[in-house]
């Protein structure tokens, strides 16, 4: 049998789409009623930190941010193909590069807190 | 013959236009280009990380640039792309995770009810732990 990179690629899709499908709603909700003058209390400086200084909190958002930018990776690169852009090999390697460089920068930034 | 084929193959033309050739192959591209909005709000998240760590100042700028005009209109987009992505993703599952009873399947509303239910108490939940009530 032939060896395949797909469940590689896919398998973090499918988590993805299913993690943004529950969470990503209601997550762009409070930040919606941030933008609206009404940010929840978690927002207040000191309390975001404390919780975002959490090992648990930081492993959850850290990998949040991977499947969320993975999802959205894997459905750009296949977009392009429906769209007529044949080069799939570069337009993978640039999206899912993207993908992960996103979240070693979320985990650089979380290291910090 | 053979020669023939490999000296000049046919190339079919691809372009995007059939995208607009039905209403379900719109509704289609509306779901996919969703990932735009989902991906664009997670490195506003990334970027919120960073403001964050550098402390209260950089925080509170964070915050006052969320407010301005442009975020709004993100805010409001992203909300309204991220749900239909949440309710077509919902409308799935009954296809990628058929549950047989017996000789019967449950039926698709019961697996998919299950999730918007799931979806609801999951985003009840997390407005409580962020204090929004």
């Amino acid at each position: 049998m032939a060896i395949s990179n797909k469940p590689i690629v896919w398998g973090p899709f499918a988590a993805g789409g299913t993690l943004t499908a529950f969470v990503t709603p209601v997550l762009v909700l409070l930040t919606l009623a941030a933008a609206l003058g009404h940010a929840p209390d978690l927002f207040a400086y000191d309390r975001l930190h404390a919780f975002a200084a959490h090992w648990l909190a930081k492993i959850l958002i850290a990998g949040t941010v991977f499947l969320s930018l993975w999802s959205t990776a894997h459905r750009l690169r296949i977009t392009c193909y429906d769209l007529g852009v044949r080069a799939d090999t570069l337009v993978a390697t640039i999206v899912y590069a993207g993908a992960l460089a996103g979240t070693a920068a979320s985990v650089i930034f979380l290291a910090r807190i | 013959m053979a020669q023939g084929m490999s000296r000049k193959p046919y190339v079919r033309p691809m372009t995007s236009e059939w995208i607009f050739r039905h209403p379900r192959y719109v509704r289609y591209m509306v779901r996919e280009f969703s990932c735009l909005f989902i991906g664009g709000w997670t490195l506003l998240l990334v970027w919120g990380l960073k403001q964050l760590a550098e402390g209260p100042a950089a925080w509170a700028a964070f915050l006052q640039w969320l407010t301005s005009p442009a975020s709004i209109v993100f805010h409001v987009a992203a909300l309204g792309f991220a749900s239909y992505h949440s309710i077509t993703w919902f409308n799935l599952t009954p296809k990628a995770l058929p549950v047989q009873r017996g000789e019967e399947f449950l039926p698709d509303r019961a697996i998919s009810g299950a999730h918007f239910v799931a979806w609801a108490l999951v985003s009840v939940a997390i407005l409580f732990l962020a204090g929004a009530f």
